[in-house]
């Protein structure tokens, strides 16, 4: 016991005696929470909104009006022709092309319906999608006002009865997409930060060659990898703190749950996450190395994490792949409870299979330690 | 016996790293394994600090085997390899500390047995290892394989990249401790340094040359040599080379080392030979063999 707390004063020394690591380590989290969360939206604003106006009508005109009073378009330019507005969208100068047909109005009046040519650029899939939400949004209300013009008295009766629907954003009623992502990224820096740290830590005393001089010493395995490791679980902790601070205090993130669950489930996931490390730096000889292994199973990680993209949304075989994902049930964790304020019960299998997973990670990495050395 | 190894033999895929390596070191022995870069040194170190594990052959080291009982021989043997490997941002006593207390005792408990080397760093007792000149660095880490108070040492290439004053001071340090009853295993690359060991081994790819005594295996050099100097080294060492009765030429300091095939040879017949080959100045001696002499001999 008296070995192992040397150890992890030691290795707190050395966390703090590193210049180049503690910025990393403190200020570097703080700084990209502050900046992703307010940066990182699926909001699309300004889209450059182009319009061939065929018809020409008072119809048209106010079509094109709607658009105009939208803050998320910038209607640009009226083309006068199709090859034109292609031409421009090419150039990137457009984002939008909206084609009102000749004869709009006279044929909405006549035949009671009528379609609007709409090309948007696709260059960014997620960008497009959005638009297109918006774009039917505007054209579905265009399309309530307009029947009350154009529709006569005697109509009234064959008019259909419409349904309308009025949703309601449980757990984030404004749908603020700063509470869906705090917690999110504090989720990716935790991980991060804890990753890479044990990950590059055993390696660099490899590195350096201590190890060699560690290993004809009588300390036993354990005892040096809890002392390494330690320090590591006590810096994941307290950047959660500091997040769940700042998440408070800048972006006022409702934190319904208990905290006590948020650290009670934390506390077990770095487990996970320095096994993880662990067993990256059984295999590595190198930082260099340990860093960019790492650094590709943190990508793959927080991809399929449903942080950014919904985990729905993908593939059958990905969403398997996702059961693997310790980050996956740390996000969800987080905004459940965060959110939600689900409570110990809810997160109950979530917590039993980071434990489970917690158990295999650190189990493999103690026993390629083993081996390795 | 402190050392007993017999028969351990190492391969690395394809290449055989040692072959065969016996010798026995006694209890309170300066044992120097001596042999060039790349001889198996470091290999037949990791091996008997438990590192390594052998393919062949056995060892133990204060009576325990190297494979079966490497626990008890982490507790008494203190090794110190080649390359520096403290930690570099702890400061010297922060390094000795930690050393002392991974090993179950405390800097006060062994005091004595490292005194003579720590009072030379404890004034700087507070830079950070990685900060230290390399004679202090060298000292540092003898300091931290001794703290838990060995029975036995060992020291790979410990003079390596030292200067020659240090170097001496190291191995006057290394006699100290030897007389405090530490058995010493040292390696180094450097043949003068061997006259400074009770015995030695001599070791060239992985293969025991010879185990003795520094100046017993002077004696079994069974050739005179010669000391032969002339105006200019190159054009001798030429002349040597082509000489067609010559054993061995090796350049040594300002001489060129010679031995020569025949039993009746005679300096004069070589003295005519040389000045044939328009050298002047020439200078012929008997001289007694060096232990460089000997592995060169047999290294061949």
């Amino acid at each position: 016991m008296k070995t192992i707390l040397y150890i992890i004063q030691k290795e707190f020394k050395q966390i703090f005696r590193n210049k180049g690591m503690l910025p990393i380590i403190f200020v570097l989290p703080i700084l990209q929470l502050v900046i992703l969360s307010n940066a990182a939206t699926f909001e699309v604003k300004n889209i450059k909104f182009g319009y061939i106006d065929h018809d020409r009508t008072s119809t048209s005109r106010a079509l094109v009006e709607k658009f105009n009073a939208s803050t998320y378009f910038n209607v640009l330019k009226n083309y006068p022709s199709e090859t034109l507005a292609s031409s421009d969208m090419l150039k990137g100068n457009v984002d939008i092309i909206l084609q009102i047909p000749q004869h709009f109005e006279r044929d909405l009046q006549k035949e009671k319906s009528n379609t609007l040519g709409i090309t948007i650029n696709a260059i960014d899939g997620a960008a497009a999608g959005v638009e297109n939400v918006y774009i039917s949004q505007i054209i579905k209300n265009f399309n309530k006002n307009i029947k009350t013009d154009l529709v006569q008295v005697s109509d009234t009766q064959i008019q259909p009865i419409s349904i309308e629907t009025i949703p309601l954003f449980w757990y984030n009623e404004t749908l603020n997409y700063k509470t869906y992502m705090v917690p999110g990224i504090l989720v990716l820096l935790v991980t991060m930060i804890t990753l890479f740290l044990s990950g590059m830590n055993i390696v660099r005393e490899k590195e350096i060659g201590t190890l060699e001089q560690i290993n004809v010493t009588p300390i036993k395995k354990s005892q040096f990898i809890i002392g390494k490791l330690f320090p590591f679980w006590v810096i994941g902790m307290g950047l959660l703190s500091v997040g769940l601070i700042l998440a408070r205090l800048i972006f006022n993130i409702p934190i319904i749950g208990s905290l006590p669950l948020m650290y009670l489930y934390t506390s077990v996931y770095l487990l996970v996450i320095l096994g993880i490390g662990l067993f990256i730096s059984n295999f590595t000889d190198t930082q260099q190395q340990a860093m960019f292994i790492s650094w590709f199973f943190v990508v793959i990680f927080i991809l399929m994490s449903g942080l950014f993209t919904p985990i729905e949304s993908m593939p059958k075989w990905a969403q398997m792949v996702t059961e693997f994902n310790p980050v996956k049930y740390f996000v969800e964790v987080m905004r459940m409870v965060m959110l939600k304020g689900s409570g110990f019960s809810d997160i109950l299998t979530r917590l039993l299979k980071t434990v489970v997973y917690a158990f295999i990670m650190n189990g493999l990495a103690v026993w390629s330690y083993k081996k390795t050395n | 016996m402190s050392i007993t190894v017999s028969n351990i033999s190492k391969s690395y895929k394809s290449v055989k790293a040692l072959e065969n390596i016996y010798f026995n070191v006694k209890e309170g022995e300066l044992f120097g394994l001596i042999g060039p870069d790349g001889a198996g040194k470091t290999t037949l170190f990791r091996i008997l600090t438990t590192l390594l594990i052998a393919n062949e052959g056995s060892a133990t080291v204060a009576g325990f085997d190297v494979v079966s009982d490497y626990k008890k021989i982490r507790n008494n043997v203190g090794y110190m390899p080649g390359k520096f490997s403290l930690y570099q941002d702890l400061t010297i006593e922060e390094n000795l500390n930690f050393f002392a207390t991974i090993f179950g005792t405390t800097i006060k408990e062994n005091y004595e047995l490292i005194k003579d080397i720590y009072v030379q760093i404890e004034p700087f007792k507070d830079r950070r290892a990685g900060k230290l000149s390399g004679g202090m660095k060298q000292k540092l880490a003898l300091c931290c394989a001794l703290i838990h108070k060995p029975k036995v040492l060992f020291l790979d290439e410990p003079t390596t990249g030292v200067d020659p004053v240090s170097r001496k001071e190291f191995w006057d340090m290394l006699k100290r401790l030897q007389q405090k009853g530490i058995t010493i295993l040292v390696s180094t690359p450097y043949m003068d340094e061997a006259a400074l060991c009770d015995r030695v081994a001599l070791i060239q790819d992985g293969k025991i040359l010879q185990v003795d005594a520094p100046n017993a295996i002077v004696k079994h050099y069974s050739k005179q040599i010669y000391n032969i100097s002339a105006h200019n080294m190159y054009l001798l060492i030429n002349a040597l080379k082509s000489y067609k009765y010559n054993h061995s030429v090796y350049p040594f300091g300002e001489f060129v080392h010679y031995t020569d095939q025949r039993a009746d040879f005679n300096p004069e017949n070589l003295k005519v030979y040389l000045e044939s080959k328009k050298l002047s100045q020439i200078v012929i001696k008997n001289t007694e063999p060096t232990i460089e002499d000997t592995f060169m001999e047999l290294a061949k």
